[in-house]
């Protein structure tokens, strides 16, 4: 992988995200606001709320990350730099993979800060809150990396934003089952590292698959 | 014969709704999707036809085209 | 952004392998031809479709005349002759339609692409017969229209997986992006559904409060086997057929101006 293009796209994705820092933030915002909807449609019944807390929160971090997928590639290729970067050798690899760590800074980072706050809300007992802190952590990673291929996939498309809910949902699925699950296990006593586990190996398996996937979707967009 | 009478058959020990509402389902849509395929193809055939045609029209201009220009 | 082929761009036609009457000898590539593939297809729709309803006769008389009452489910068991064939059929099409779908991405053959965006449909429908089949089994047996169970949250999941597919080719005018990014989705589907089943069985064990393992199949007498069995293969007949005639709509829609097209519908035409 061209660890220079890494490096460049990277910290540009920073940099850019930094100038528009109200833009950047507003997945943490859809993650607050989505999963305080859950308490008002369900009622605010403490039993209740805490047992479905681990699966709200996960839901909300899912949504709000591919919701902040769409823009990955789409300001690039507007104006033109997203051919110019995969113009270098080996180049689509480190591209894709950048801008996944880059998604993941920028908006999958806050979602994990946010999460045990929000956690705290829906009446999840402080002995929990640390599992699912590290569930997310592992968690959000592999949204932005499978987010990242449904990106590249939808490139310049119109219903772009919807289209990559419906294709990565799906995939994401074992994540968000193994991270509830971590949360669950210590809900009933037992120890979360199966799920952990698990919810790492996927993390590993994504981050090596994953980029590979998004630089042939770029190169299928763009030729 | 496992079915004393048509009745016994049709009602599916008190279950009729579900195994005939499956089984009519399946066969609703074993029936609308080949028509719905044939219907594609057709249409197809009718717009690949209708190019042609225009082809050949256009072919056919542009030949009365170069004969007519080349004559004084 | 990108160019919009035109629906009939002439594509250059591979003349040596078209214009010969018939091969003398097959080969692998014999029918990735448009040409080849649009006869060839146009021979076995109808006798696929022949071959399924009557596999489909003698299956379903055997499940209904031949087949014994179960001891603990009564008659309405016998949904499982439709139910296993149609979610077995569903998941032989996605890995199918995958299959396809790449050999038309890595060797650049059209008509591989044609025929993984034929099946995706089908495989589609069987999905959801699958989940239909399965939730009226399901009312009658454990009192709910819907079972949150390993095998029929995997079939919902399924389906996602398909309208994904669906919904991503549809979207891109382009048909030959259309065509590649569709075998990409696909092929992360396919990678990706041992690890979704597997997530879903651990969260069904996981959630076992109540033993909510419906669609455990009755003790099989050799009959019900029979039957399930002619069902499949006549369900298989059945997409075959179905596949066919969508795969050569395909081919019209994408190579209608091309030489060998207009011979065919020439003929035919002026028989009509």
């Amino acid at each position: 992988m061209n660890g220079a293009v890494f490096a460049a796209v990277y910290l540009r994705d920073l940099r850019l995200a930094w100038r528009r820092r109200v833009e950047a933030a507003l997945p943490v915002a859809f993650f607050i606001v989505a999963a305080s909807l859950f308490p008002l449609g369900v009622g605010p019944e403490p039993q209740m709320l805490r047992q479905i807390a681990p699966g709200v929160v996960w839901v909300c971090a899912l949504l709000a990350a591919m919701l902040s997928m769409p823009p990955l590639f789409a300001s690039d290729l507007a104006d033109g730099s997203l051919e110019q970067l995969l113009l270098a050798p080996d180049a689509a690899l480190a591209v894709a993979a950048a801008k996944d760590a880059a998604h993941w800074t920028i908006s999958g980072a806050p979602l994990v800060v946010a999460a045990p706050l929000l956690g705290l809300l829906l009446g999840l007992p402080s002995e929990e809150l640390p599992v699912l802190f590290v569930s997310l952590i592992l968690g959000t990673p592999v949204l932005s990396l499978l987010g990242g291929v449904g990106a590249a996939l939808t490139l310049g498309l119109r219903s772009a934003g919807m289209l990559i809910v419906l294709i990565v949902l799906p995939l994401a699925i074992p994540a968000l089952i193994f991270g509830t699950g971590a949360v669950a296990a210590v809900d009933a006593g037992q120890s979360p590292s199966g799920h952990l586990s698990l919810l790492g190996a996927l993390l590993i398996a994504c981050g090596l698959g994953a980029p590979v996937a998004t630089g042939a979707a770029l190169r299928i967009a763009l030729e | 014969m496992i079915w004393h009478d048509a009745n016994e058959f049709f009602s599916m020990g008190g279950h009729g709704l579900y195994v005939w509402g499956s089984y009519g389902a399946m066969a609703l849509l074993m029936a609308v999707e080949p028509v719905l395929v044939v219907m594609r193809h057709r249409a197809a055939r009718t717009a690949a036809l209708t190019q042609a045609e225009v082809a050949d029209l256009e072919a056919a201009e542009a030949v009365e085209r170069a004969t007519s220009g080349a004559r004084p | 952004m990108r160019d919009h082929k035109p629906p009939f761009t002439k594509v250059p036609d591979n003349h040596a392998v078209t214009d010969r009457p018939s091969p003398s000898r097959l080969t692998w590539l014999t029918f990735s031809a448009p040409a080849r593939f649009y006869d060839l297809a146009g021979t076995l729709a109808p006798a696929c479709g022949l071959a399924a309803a009557l596999l489909a006769l003698a299956g379903l008389w055997i499940g209904f005349f031949v087949a014994p009452t179960d001891a603990t489910q009564g008659q309405v068991y016998r949904i499982i002759f439709i139910h296993v064939p149609v979610a077995w059929m569903s998941m032989l099409l996605y890995v199918a339609m995958a299959f396809w779908a790449a050999i038309g991405w890595f060797l650049n053959a059209r008509m591989a692409s044609i025929l993984a965006r034929a099946i995706a449909p089908t495989g589609a429908l069987f999905t959801l017969l699958a989940l239909w089949t399965g939730s009226a089994w399901g009312r009658p047996t454990w009192g709910t229209w819907w079972v949150w169970d390993a095998r029929l949250t995997s079939e919902l999941i399924l389906l996602f997986l398909y309208l994904g597919y669906l919904a991503l080719v549809a979207a891109i005018d382009d048909t030959r992006r259309a065509d590649k990014a569709g075998a990409l989705l696909a092929i992360v589907g396919v990678v990706n559904v041992p690890v979704i089943y597997f997530s879903v069985i651990w969260w069904n064990t996981l959630h076992q409060s109540a033993t909510i393992t419906f669609g455990s199949a009755p003790k099989m007498a050799s009959t019900m086997l029979w039957a399930m069995l002619l069902m499949t293969l006549a369900c298989w007949a059945y997409a075959f057929a179905v596949i066919f005639v969508r795969a050569r709509a395909i081919v019209l829609e994408r190579e209608g101006a091309n030489a060998w097209a207009r011979a065919r519908l020439a003929g035919r035409h002026a028989r009509m």
